[in-house]
């Protein structure tokens, strides 16, 4: 097995006319933890939405365990984006997973459901291992006491952890974050990112998109500064973080006043 | 007013009222049944992006919610045979015409349901994995039903009094006998009243646990 886990190569992504990822090469080994930062719109999520296609990638590709995903596409709109079978794209959803800003949890599902949902429909696990692999994720984010409340009744972190215990029950060689703790209140920040951090200590290959800087510089191996779509610049935490050598990542690290690192 | 009630012609009528009760419920259940389903297939067509899915299926929605239910019960008995070539019964060409009624007005409840659940739960579920199809099954649709439910019932209370047009078409259903046996004993008064009340008794447990539901959900968010 190779030590890269995904590479990307020349990722373009447009919405329309809207042009926002304009070329991104990225490379992510096994057991390394990439955060990414950047201005708001820079088209930080653009690029994490499309290493599990929630984005279909206008151009470029990506390898998951050197395998080039889809087949090259009938270039009919003078684009080259490549095309891809649903049950491809589910595969590799399952390989690597996501945790959003707004956890998605279902509803009208307890918690242990939540959990277990995947197991049972994806990968055919019969209900009594599905259930206990379930209870065991959701024991590990600590929520092995709310496991037939339903989402609705669960604080905000709560409810995020239940979503990071959902991704991980599929077991997944890449987990995906966009911004998990954005919507939440400051004081549940912490036991997201305690879980998140957990994770990290694990050895889990993990792609991180933040807003907390803080955070980023204790959690990653190596940080990708974005802007205007591009890979503007990266190394490790300190290169980028602490001593940045280009102006726009100058520029953006400024407007954070406490430098909590 | 001087009227003397006969109950007994009442007793005498039972029986056939009793067989066209048995014949409207049949037509009810056939028709809500059939028309849910396909509506949920229409409603499938009418939220694809697809222009030749899309566009039939809203002209099929619209053109079914905006001719009158009479009109199309006596198209589908009288004009529809020229088309096909072929007889139609007065049950089945009632049964056809309420079904795709039903279908038409159900599509619209699916699809208003489906557009309301936030992209997020496909988003959720597409993260794990999970197919289009999948999804729409265990997550959409759920949820969507609930949802939709006080609007589902207020359908089903909606049909059960329309099939008694299918009298109009000599379907034997219990407005059908309530009109033959009311020109036969001359008694009008009693038998239509009683007709009335069966129906009462028939749609009112809809109404009123449909009803209780709207204010059950409605607490609940
Ligand atoms: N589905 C979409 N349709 C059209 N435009 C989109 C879509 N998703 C994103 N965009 C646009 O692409 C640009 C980049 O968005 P993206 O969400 O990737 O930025 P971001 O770096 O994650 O920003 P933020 O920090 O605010 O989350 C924005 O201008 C956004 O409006
Ligand atoms: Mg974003």
């Amino acid at each position: 097995m190779s030590d890269t886990v995904i590479r990307i190569r020349n990722l373009h992504k447009r919405f329309g006319d809207l042009h926002v990822v304009k070329g991104v090469d990225l490379e992510v080994k096994r057991g390394e933890r990439i955060a990414i930062i950047g201005a708001s719109g820079s088209g930080k999520s653009t690029i994490l939405r499309c290493l599990n296609f929630m984005e279909m990638p206008s151009d470029g590709t990506i390898e998951l365990d050197g395998k080039l995903l889809g087949t090259e596409g009938r270039a009919n709109d003078g684009g080259a984006a490549r095309t891809y079978s649903e049950s491809e794209l589910c595969e590799v959803r399952t390989r690597v997973g996501m945790v959003f800003q707004q956890f998605n949890l279902f509803p009208h599902m307890t918690v242990l459901e939540n959990v277990m949902e995947g197991l049972i429909t994806v990968k055919r696990t019969p209900k009594g291992a599905a259930r206990s692999r379930a209870t065991e994720q959701l024991a590990k984010v600590g929520l092995q006491d709310k496991l037939h409340a339903y989402p609705g009744k669960l604080s905000g972190g709560q409810q995020q952890r239940v979503a990071i215990a959902r991704a991980l029950a599929m077991d997944p060689e890449v987990l995906l974050f966009d911004e998990p703790t954005s919507s939440l209140d400051p004081e549940l920040v912490g036991e997201v990112l305690r879980v998140i951090h957990a994770l990290a200590e694990e050895g889990r290959t993990m792609l991180l998109v933040t807003h907390e800087l803080g955070f980023a510089y204790h959690f990653a191996d190596r940080v990708v500064f974005i802007a205007d779509g591009i890979v503007y610049e990266t190394g490790t935490a300190d290169d980028v973080l602490k001593h940045p050598t280009k102006e726009r990542t100058q520029a953006f690290l400024a407007r954070f006043t406490e430098r909590a690192f | 007013m001087e009227y003397t009630w006969d109950f007994k012609v009442i007793l005498d009528s039972f029986p056939l009222l009793l067989r066209g009760l048995v014949v409207t419920i049949e037509l009810w259940i056939l028709a809500f049944a059939i028309g849910l389903s396909l509506g949920f297939a229409v409603s499938l067509a009418r939220v694809s992006s697809r222009g030749w899915l899309n566009a039939p299926a809203i002209g099929y929605v619209e053109i079914f919610r905006n001719t009158p239910v009479l009109v199309q019960l006596i198209w589908f008995y009288y004009a529809f045979p020229i088309v096909l070539g072929a007889q139609l019964s007065p049950f089945t060409a009632a049964a056809l015409s309420l079904t795709l009624n039903t279908s038409a007005y159900c599509a619209e409840i699916f699809r208003g349901g489906i557009v309301s659940i936030a992209r997020g739960q496909w988003e959720g579920a597409k993260a794990i994995g999970m197919t289009r199809a999948m999804t729409m099954r265990r997550v959409i649709l759920p949820q969507v039903l609930k949802r939709m439910l006080p609007a589902f019932t207020n359908r089903g209370i909606e049909l059960a009094k329309v099939t008694s047009l299918a009298s109009l078409l000599a379907v034997n259903e219990l407005m059908y006998q309530g009109r033959l046996l009311s020109s036969t004993y001359y008694r009008p008064l009693e038998i239509l009243t009683v007709v009335a009340l069966v129906y009462f008794v028939l749609i009112y447990p809809g109404s009123y646990l449909s009803a209780r539901l709207e204010r059950r959900l409605a607490a609940r968010d």
